[in-house]
């Protein structure tokens, strides 16, 4: 059987394919989007954050032998709270200053840490091995899918998920809005918004973790894992719109499968559709697909 | 903007004698510098260091005199860089048509980015010249001339003119002398021309320079091309130099040095991206066998640059001479 | 403006000055050894810090400070850049008086290396980069390339997967130079043996996710899914290969180019039953057996792999030749002693150095032992057959090299 000329066991696999990669976008462009809507910094260093998260569950497991399941809590824990000291000591003295400080800031960290872990690890990668509870894989008739990559996606569509629900359904997630529209006015009622807007980068740079904890049994773990990867993912979130929610967990699956689908039609393009796609969208609508206007 | 308010203490006003004779000055010492420390120093080391100086210059032209941030300047240094390697290696060009190819290459590539990007301001431009930069560095990864990850090499250097063997490294060096010294004219010149004035206007208040009537537009995109040209002329000199082009020098991690060298030198100061590119150059010279910790302390660099010394060294010095460099 | 014309023809003079200066202190007593490698990425392991060990074993074992010979070895990282290859062998050369740089994996550095080492009239002996390039039409009067090459390793592991059954294939190609050329040998020595390749699909450098290219691999249906890769990204894909059902699924994987370290790293359970060419093992002969008892006493326990060997080989025969000639300064004519003289050490026996630049001896057809095999770490092959020197590499009429005359 055929589409278009392909046949449809390997479009559907390669759709499956783009849909586990499409997680991982979706993941690390809704902790971007998060820290952007509130901190107006774009943060460069996110992709570097994935790469310590899944080095701190590669070094839990290989020295500490503490199992992927705790590593998928501590992980993101360890690392928010290196994004908390960051932010406390570097990023709250350039919120005065014009946004491309921020960038640049970040940008230095990403360099800083991912030169200190391939100075201790080189480049070739760490094995992890997928936890025993998630080996083998389905027969899905079109492809093998492994159980882990499965399970990727699933995690991912849950914490997405439940990231959204937290900031458009609860109080929390209210004051953050509200202190993202007018932080002084907020800040007027009582409410701590340096202390939110802590939280938050913190919240972000966890997110980024937990994708890296995800990341290390597929990618292996390497120092260079976050650095490729994080400009896919700016792109993405300039498509959904910069500080959209919503937009960019829809975005980073939908891309993830238009990557998918080039890969079977035009595979040359395939490392290009994503930024393609960018700027036809900011041509026709600078805001993103699921950004408002300001 | 919070950068303009550092730059706007350096950049005095620009007509007067008094700021002339500064750049004179500074101008020679640093032509003196380049023409004596041959002697002293590793002259391929030196010719590395102009055609980056040449190309951080370019950028500042950008980023120091108009306030866009772009970060995919690699872009113009890579692409002319291929099409200088190509022309001299497969067409058989003399270096100059060679350089003169890469250049106007930049130039069109320049015009299109350019054209996308200047309808968005602030954040979403950096981003814009950061996918652009990224899709070409894709497109040469795949396509055919450039040799992806190997790059061209074996790229002749020729003879100059048909005349002068650039094989020998000291004409090389002086060739690269005059192209670099050439390029920072270029830019001397264009920001302190009538142009330059309305560039720093729109740097300045956009609003304003737009309410005067100015097209605030087509003077962004001209300055623009004119950087990344600028740029292309680096690249392809930087090419002619190490006989080879290479994926390197369209990465974007390029894009964040040239970023380096301008922060590091001083934003908007006219011998700044110089200082900055020969810090960084060195740095990355003498800490090479130290493996990673280049990146680390380039990173390092970065920081302290965004928290802490964002005049940079040259603006620094600036303010302490009470003069404009 | 008078002035800084003086000032320039001043620099003119001195600097022309400097530089037959430099030119008189070039051979200067001492030989300068310079181990251009790969220190931090997926081709550490198989050369890295093990082959500068090679290298100082080698010297060593030549004697050269009783002969009264000054050596000096100094190493560093090309990070797999074209540009950082070259810009290191450049100053190397012209500043820290290297005379010659050995090893250097990653036939993409080492195309650039061979042109600096031309350039500068040096000597450059590769044992770690495979593109047989570097003996056809990008040969050198300066370049010996010693320990193996794509040519070799096709014919090797090519024929005798042809030979037995696996004669559709489809390719999964590193793209660059040494993949490339390790396509193209194989898919000549397949299609010479009535083979079909039915696809090939390219894959960056370093590739941590081979999920979509195996994915092309299958629906393909060929019968062999070769792997022109080497390091890390052949681990990687052997391993995703086996997530993804590749080989349940019916499919053979060829690694074209596997190393001692991969199988270790992979471990016998997904290794085993793997084919593969190498010009040196370390458990054939006493003498092996005792380099690698020395080599790994010094380098964690890891044994060498063949071009950890080629690079102590050819480091010896170079030293020889230097004594010979009596000079360092003429990379050219230390090249051609090479060539002149039959090669002959403990690692790798006898043989010799053909005129396009190949280091010719005989190749070995090794199959990786089943876990129940193996006597313990580091005992993974077992020999299936030796290609005898003489029809192991690429005919030197075949290669269109200009200097093979």
């Amino acid at each position: 059987m055929t589409v278009f000329g392909v046949p449809t066991q390997a479009l559907f696999g390669q759709l499956l394919l783009g849909l586990i990669n499409g997680s991982f976008y979706a993941m690390l462009s809704l902790g971007l989007a998060v820290i952007f809507g509130l901190l107006n910094v774009i943060n460069f260093a996110h992709g570097a954050f994935y790469m310590v998260g899944a080095f701190v569950a590669w070094f839990l497991l290989q020295h500490l032998g503490i199992s992927y399941w705790w590593s998928l809590i501590l992980s993101p824990a360890i690392v928010g709270l290196l994004g908390i000291v960051i932010e406390r000591t570097m990023l709250r003295h350039l919120y005065k200053l014009d946004h491309l400080y921020g960038l640049l800031l970040t940008f230095g960290l990403a360099l800083i840490i991912e030169g200190l872990f391939r100075n201790e690890f080189g480049s070739s990668g760490q094995p992890y091995r997928i936890p025993d509870q998630l080996l083998g894989a389905q027969n899905l008739g079109f492809m093998f899918l492994p159980n882990y990559r499965g399970w990727v996606v699933a995690a991912s569509l849950t914490v997405c998920l439940a990231t959204w629900f937290m900031i458009e359904h609860t109080k929390l997630g209210a004051y953050l809005r509200a202190a993202t529209e007018n932080p002084s006015l907020v800040q007027a009622f009582g409410i701590n918004v340096p202390r939110m807007i802590t939280l938050t980068y913190g919240f972000g740079v966890a997110l980024a973790a937990f994708a890296g904890v995800l990341a290390a049994p597929i990618y292996q773990v390497n120092p260079n894992m976050g650095s490729n990867l994080i400009i896919v993912v700016f792109a993405v979130v300039v498509i959904g719109g910069m500080g959209s929610i919503m937009g960019s967990i829809v975005t980073g699956f939908l891309l993830g499968v238009v990557e998918g689908l080039t890969k079977v039609f035009y595979p040359e393009a395939s490392n290009t559709v994503i930024f393609v796609i960018m700027i036809v969208v900011l041509l026709l609508k600078p805001a993103g697909l699921f950004g408002k206007a300001q | 903007m919070a950068a303009e308010s550092a730059l706007s203490t350096t950049a005095a006003g620009g007509g007067d004698r008094n700021a002339e004779r500064t750049f004179a000055i500074g101008f020679a010492i640093m032509l003196g510098f380049f023409v004596l420390s041959p002697l002293a120093i590793y002259p391929i080391f030196l010719m590395k260091v102009m055609c980056f100086a040449l190309f951080a210059c370019a950028y500042n032209l950008l980023l120091g005199y108009v306030g866009l941030v772009s970060f995919g300047h690699a872009a113009f240094l890579g692409a002319a860089g291929y099409v200088a390697a190509h022309s001299a290696k497969v067409w058989g060009f003399p270096p100059e048509l060679a350089i003169l190819a890469g250049t106007a290459s930049s130039a069109v590539l320049g015009a299109v980015f350019g054209w996308l990007a200047i309808r968005r301001q602030g954040i979403y431009f950096a981003m814009i010249t950061l996918a652009l930069a990224q899709m070409l560095y894709f497109f040469c990864l795949q396509a055919k001339f450039t040799g992806g990850e190997d790059g061209i090499q074996a790229v002749p250097r020729g003879h100059l003119f048909g005349l002068i063997d650039l094989a020998q490294t000291m004409n090389l060096y002086w060739v690269v002398l005059a192209i670099f010294a050439f390029g920072f004219l270029v830019i001397y010149r264009t920001i302190h021309s009538p142009f330059g004035q309305v560039l720093k206007a729109i740097r300045e208040n956009e609003p304003r320079a737009v309410s005067l009537g100015y097209q605030v537009e087509r003077y962004k995109l001209l300055a623009f091309v004119l950087s990344a040209a600028l740029s292309g002329l680096a690249g392809s000199t930087k090419a002619i130099l190490f006989q080879l082009a290479t994926l390197t020098d369209v990465y974007w991690a390029m894009s964040g040095e040239v970023i380096l060298m301008t922060l590091l030198g001083g934003l908007g100061t006219v011998f700044g991206p110089v200082v900055g590119a020969f810090i960084i150059i060195g740095a990355q010279n003498y800490l090479a066998k130290y493996g990673s910790w280049v990146t680390i302390i380039q990173g390092f660099i970065f920081v302290v640059c965004v928290l802490a010394f964002r005049r940079g060294v040259v603006g620094e010095l600036g303010r302490y001479l009470r003069r404009s460099l | 403006m008078k002035k800084l014309m003086g000032s320039w023809l001043a620099g003119v003079a001195l600097a022309a000055l400097a530089a037959t200066g430099a030119q008189a202190q070039m051979s200067d007593g001492a030989i300068k050894i310079g181990v251009l490698t790969d220190m931090s990425s997926l081709y550490t392991d198989l050369s890295g810090a093990g082959s500068v060990l090679a290298a100082r074993l080698a010297v060593e074992d030549f004697g050269a400070a009783a002969k009264g010979m000054k050596v000096e070895i100094i190493s560093a990282d090309h990070q797999n850049k074209a540009d950082v290859g070259s810009t290191t062998a450049r100053s190397w050369y012209d500043v820290e008086k290297v005379d010659v740089i050995v090893d250097t994996p990653n036939s993409g550095v080492a195309l650039a290396v061979n042109e600096v080492t031309r350039e500068k009239n040096k000597v450059f002996l590769v044992s770690g980069a495979a593109s047989s390039d570097l003996t056809g039409p990008k040969c050198s009067p300066n370049t010996v390339h010693w320990t193996y090459d794509t040519w070799a390793l096709a014919n090797g592991t090519g024929n005798a997967i042809v030979k037995t059954g696996g004669d559709s294939w489809f390719f999964l190609t590193a793209d660059y130079a040494f993949g490339h050329a390790l396509e193209r040998d194989t898919e000549a020595v397949v299609t010479k043996n009535g083979g079909k390749v039915l696809g090939k699909v390219r894959h960056p450098l370093n590739n941590a996710d081979f999920s979509s290219f195996l994915l092309q691999a299958q629906s393909s249906k060929a019968k062999i899914v070769g792997l022109a890769n080497a390091g890390g990204d052949t681990t990687n894909a052997i391993k995703q290969a086996a997530e993804f059902g590749i080989v349940k699924g019916g499919q053979s994987l060829a690694g074209l180019l596997v190393f001692l370290t991969d199988v270790h790293g992979l471990g016998l359970q997904t290794a085993q039953g793997l084919i593969m060419t190498e010009a040196w093992y370390w458990d054939m002969t006493d003498a092996n057996r005792a380099f690698a008892k020395r080599f790994a006493a010094a380098n964690k326990g890891i044994h060498p792999t063949m071009i950890h060997a080629g690079v102590y080989s050819a480091v010896t025969h170079y030293l020889k030749a230097v004594e010979a000639v009596k000079s360092d300064a003429d990379g050219k004519a230390v090249v051609e002693k090479m060539k002149a003289t039959p090669t002959d050490d403990s690692l790798f026996g006898k043989g010799t150095i053909r005129k396009d630049g190949r280091k010719v001896h005989d190749m070995y057809l090794f199959e990786v032992k089943k876990p129940a095999e193996s006597k313990g770490p580091w005992d993974y092959y077992k020999l299936r057959s030796t290609i005898p020197a003489a029809q192991a590499f690429r005919p030197m009429a075949e290669g269109n090299c200009p200097i093979a005359g």
